[in-house]
């Protein structure tokens, strides 16, 4: 009966929205809105679950003085503060429980919240991103030797890209004659781009949108029961 | 006589100019009766701009829109119920708002059952869905279904060995969507075969997670494989936690883990964005043995380039299928690959028609 | 993979960062080529009649604000230019600050541009595609006031504007979902209005096949190129044309490294078969 339950709610609720999706009519054609909504709901409050665990995981480190505990502070410190910012004095337009904090908005430039926001928050976000221009070199270094054919393609195209989408490239085939323009680097990393690629890219997003259905209708089936936790 | 004359050249001359003036109000096809297409021609008249007014139930004509354009539709979906009669007005302004003429009319939406602008998905989701039932059937009977092989699903008894071996953690990432993303229950559905392995093997499995409602999942997942392998008392409820939402924090929280405790195997399972390249990098600076799957084509050049093994697009979804060996799960992969068929069939048909001219094939299959 | 003998990375990590430093201090001034998507973009803004309305739509957050903000700059910048007034919107919750962030560097240098007449802030709306179908259907019920709380009913460029109509065009600037693909599915396919947008480099593979005989998308600016493009359309060479510079000389050190992985590779696999032997 432990397991009935949901998997029975699971075959009503999923057949219910395949045949919405092609019924217009009400209520069918609102189903998967208002179960999205839903879904919003709940996972809104599955986020104070998130912080519980996060309160919970750091505060066993700093408590038993694990390795590194000092940083754990750092983690629990930042969470705090931006919570009782933001509860405060609000962000943006959006009032605190004190208000706007004039005071403080005048002689920081910004709410609290927001000039945390902005001054580090936004550019530890940048920082981590600019990561993958250091990684992306490491990798092309050490994946594109022409061991294989294949590996030759990769690195012929990955090349040609690449020198195709910086200035390099127009000025390496810029002195090619019309007959021959579509040698033009750029042009030839822009084929690239919109044939092979594309079509490899579509090829994968067909075999997961297929495997997606298997899987799906497995679940719905009841035959796939993994999510449930235990066989 | 007078009287008339003036009445009979006042009437036909609203009908000439309301022939000139075309207004009309049709039902919006394939929707659940919210909405009237409202169409106009005032082309043949002096027009500068028209106005649309719609009759409320106290009387009053509220404006429903107004365009300088002389040929026009609109959609007006604002309270309009299925099964009601509405009353329109256009009115043609000149460049002084100036009433120059009045068109009326009526109209009634009405609810669909079907949405006939799908009838081509509808056909081919049924193909494609009874495919994979039948085949997941007539399993039962036995027969010996061939799948081949797939190395980054071969290689996890070897990780988690490695792991056990070297006395290191093991690492799993179930991406960073929701529950609601089919990559996140797929990778949930290793992680419950990861986790049987690691209880047996008694590896420390470490789960850092980006969404409260995969934390839930995850940590029952974890729990009930460990009490499968006859290990509850090796569960660390503590071993699947939360870090944070956002993208980046998170991956500086997980790269944070890989560099402090440098676990021997690492698997990236689920739905990845542009985080992906820096998980599977500073996993391999780490030494680490990497496994990653996802169906998000732009990130799979990383993970192919940056890990060991890489499980593509639909090797993610077949996983349970494939460790399991179930009979059931391995006849839907079947099912999936007379999908494929049928997709190569379409499209080379399609290619066929689409150079001859013929383009009742496209047509057909566009959703509109 | 791995037996030849590897430079350390941090090296190449290092060669990088001064192959992107030195070019964003000494601007080098590399010259730029346009590509037919970008001038698609230029031709569409281009043509819009002085007075018409275009609906921007920022879809990213500060992950993607170096490829994306430079682009998103040039275009609104055109759209000013050519006196083309600007609805502003959000399909991402930071996407507003965005959005914010573009009109404050640019409002000082058009004075005579009036909130409310000439560009407006809707804000950010959650829901995606199903936000942008109701705009289609209903767009003052999506949006009933704007993200400074005025009603929609009391601003002159809301005028007339109940679905998308009345739009001249959409531009989806997009790091992800919901952006290009959902404005293009309900915009253009639904509605259809001339739909562009611009995205970063990544995911330029994903939006590419839009761009075809049915137009349903009308150009692209594909990262941080087309938006270094652009702006040498529009003539204002701005941190995108810098930028260039920065990601060619990258590239090309990307480049340089890889021939000599495969130099190193090759050289010692002569030397095991000279060994073997």
């Amino acid at each position: 009966m432990k397991r009935k339950i949901p998997l029975l709610i699971t075959f009503t609720v999923g057949i219910i929205l395949i045949i919405s999706e092609f019924i217009p009519h009400k209520p069918f054609g609102q189903l998967s809105g208002e179960l999205e909504i839903w879904f919003l709901i709940i996972s809104g409050f599955a986020i104070l679950l998130g912080q519980l665990s996060l309160f919970k995981v750091n505060i066993i480190k700093i408590r038993y003085k694990q390795h590194d505990w000092q940083f754990y502070i750092v983690t629990l410190a930042s969470f705090v503060v931006m919570v009782a910012l933001g509860f405060l004095w609000g962000t943006g337009r959006s009032a605190g429980l004190l208000g706007h904090g004039e005071v403080i908005t005048n002689t920081l430039g910004y709410k609290p919240f927001d000039y945390l926001f902005n001054n580090i928050y936004q550019h530890l976000q940048a920082t981590m991103f600019s990561l993958l221009a250091f990684f992306i070199a490491s990798a092309a270094y050490r994946a594109f030797i022409g061991r294989t054919v294949e590996s030759n393609l990769l690195l012929a195209s990955a090349v040609l890209v690449m020198l195709g989408n910086t200035t390099f490239g127009s000025l390496l085939t810029g002195w090619l004659p019309e007959s021959l323009n579509f040698l033009h680097l750029p042009k030839v990393s822009e084929f690239i781009m919109t044939f092979p690629t594309t079509a490899g890219q579509r090829a994968i997003m067909i075999g997961a949108g297929l495997g997606i259905i298997g899987s799906s209708l497995r679940i719905i089936l009841g035959i796939e029961r993994s999510y449930l936790g235990g066989e | 006589m007078k009287k008339t004359l003036i009445f009979l050249s006042i009437f036909f001359s609203y009908l000439l100019f309301s022939q000139e003036i075309l207004f009309d109000i049709k039902d919006k096809p394939n929707d659940d009766g919210s909405a009237l297409i409202l169409s106009w021609d005032t082309s043949q008249v002096k027009s500068f701009k028209i106005l649309i007014e719609r009759k409320e139930p106290n009387g009053n004509f509220v404006v429903v829109t107004n365009s300088r354009e002389t040929i026009g539709t609109f959609e007006d979906g604002t309270d309009v119920n299925p099964g009601i009669i509405y009353n329109y007005r256009l009115s043609t302004l000149d460049d002084n708002g100036k009433v120059l003429y009045i068109v009326r009319d009526t109209g009634e939406s009405s609810a669909q059952w079907f949405n006939k602008n799908k009838i081509s998905l509808l056909i081919i989701a049924l193909l494609i869905s009874l495919s994979i039932i039948y085949y997941i059937f007539s399993a039962k009977s036995g027969k010996d279904i061939y799948i081949r092989k797939i190395g980054g699903l071969e290689s996890m008894d070897e990780s988690v060995g490695r792991a056990t071996e070297m006395g290191r953690p093991i690492l799993f990432i179930p991406g960073t969507l929701d529950l609601d993303d089919m990559q996140t229950i797929a990778g949930l559905t290793l992680l419950r075969r990861l986790a049987q392995k690691a209880a047996e093997y008694d590896a420390k499995l470490i789960v850092p997670v980006c969404r409260s409602m995969v934390l839930s999942t995850a940590k029952e997942i974890v729990k009930e494989a460990f009490m499968k392998a006859g290990r509850p008392d090796a569960y660390d409820p503590d071993s699947v936690f939360y870090l944070t939402d956002d993208q980046f924090g998170y991956v500086a929280g997980v790269d944070g883990i890989i560099v402090r405790e440098k676990p021997a195997a690492n698997f990236f399972l689920g739905a990845f964005y542009a985080e992906s390249l820096i998980l599977a990098e500073t996993g391999f600076s780490s030494g680490a043995i990497q496994t990653a799957g996802t169906a998000m084509p732009s990130q799979l050049p990383f993970f192919v380039v940056a890990c060991d093994y890489t499980l593509i697009g639909e090797e993610l979804f077949a996983a349970s299928a494939y460790l399991s060996k179930d009979p059931h799960q391995l006849g839907s992969l079947k099912g999936q690959d007379f999908g494929k068929a049928l997709f190569i069939i379409v499209l080379t048909v399609g290619i066929i028609l689409e150079i001859s001219g013929v383009h009742f094939l496209k047509d057909f299959l566009a959703l509109h | 993979m791995g037996k030849t003998k590897q430079l350390d990375r941090r090296w190449l990590f290092l060669l990088i960062f001064l192959g992107v430093a030195l070019p964003l201090i000494f601007s080098i001034g590399l010259p730029l080529e346009t590509t037919k998507n970008v001038q698609m973009v230029y031709d569409l803004v281009d043509s819009m009649p002085k007075g018409s309305k275009a609906l921007i739509s920022f879809d990213y957050d500060p992950a993607s604000m170096p490829e994306l903000h430079p682009m998103a700059k040039a275009v609104v910048k055109h759209c000013f230019d050519k006196e083309i007034d600007l609805i502003f919107t959000a399909m991402w919750p930071m996407g507003v600050k965005m959005a914010d962030d573009i009109i404050d560097q640019l409002i000082e240098d058009y004075p005579d541009l009036e909130y409310g007449e000439n560009y407006v802030n809707l804000g950010f709306k959650a829901g995606g595609m199903i936000t942008i179908q109701s705009m289609g259907k209903n767009f003052r019920e999506v949006f009933p006031k704007d993200m400074n709380g005025n009603s929609i009913d009391e601003l002159p460029i809301m005028d007339g504007i109940n679905n998308f109509s009345n739009i001249g065009f959409i531009f989806s600037l997009s790091a992800g979902a919901p952006g290009i693909k959902e404005w293009v599915q309900i915009a253009h396919d639904a509605y259809n209005r001339p739909t562009s947008g611009g995205c970063t480099g990544v995911s330029a593979p994903a939006m590419l096949p839009y761009i075809n005989e049915q137009h349903q998308l009308t150009g692209l600016l594909a990262g941080l190129k087309a938006a270094a493009e652009y702006e040498v359309l529009i003539q204002t060479p701005g941190t995108a044309t810098s930028g260039m510079d920065a990601q060619s000389i990258a590239h090309l050190i990307i480049i340089i490294f890889i021939a000599v992985g495969n130099i190193n590779y090759w050289r010692n696999k002569r030397k095991e078969k000279k060994g073997g032997k």
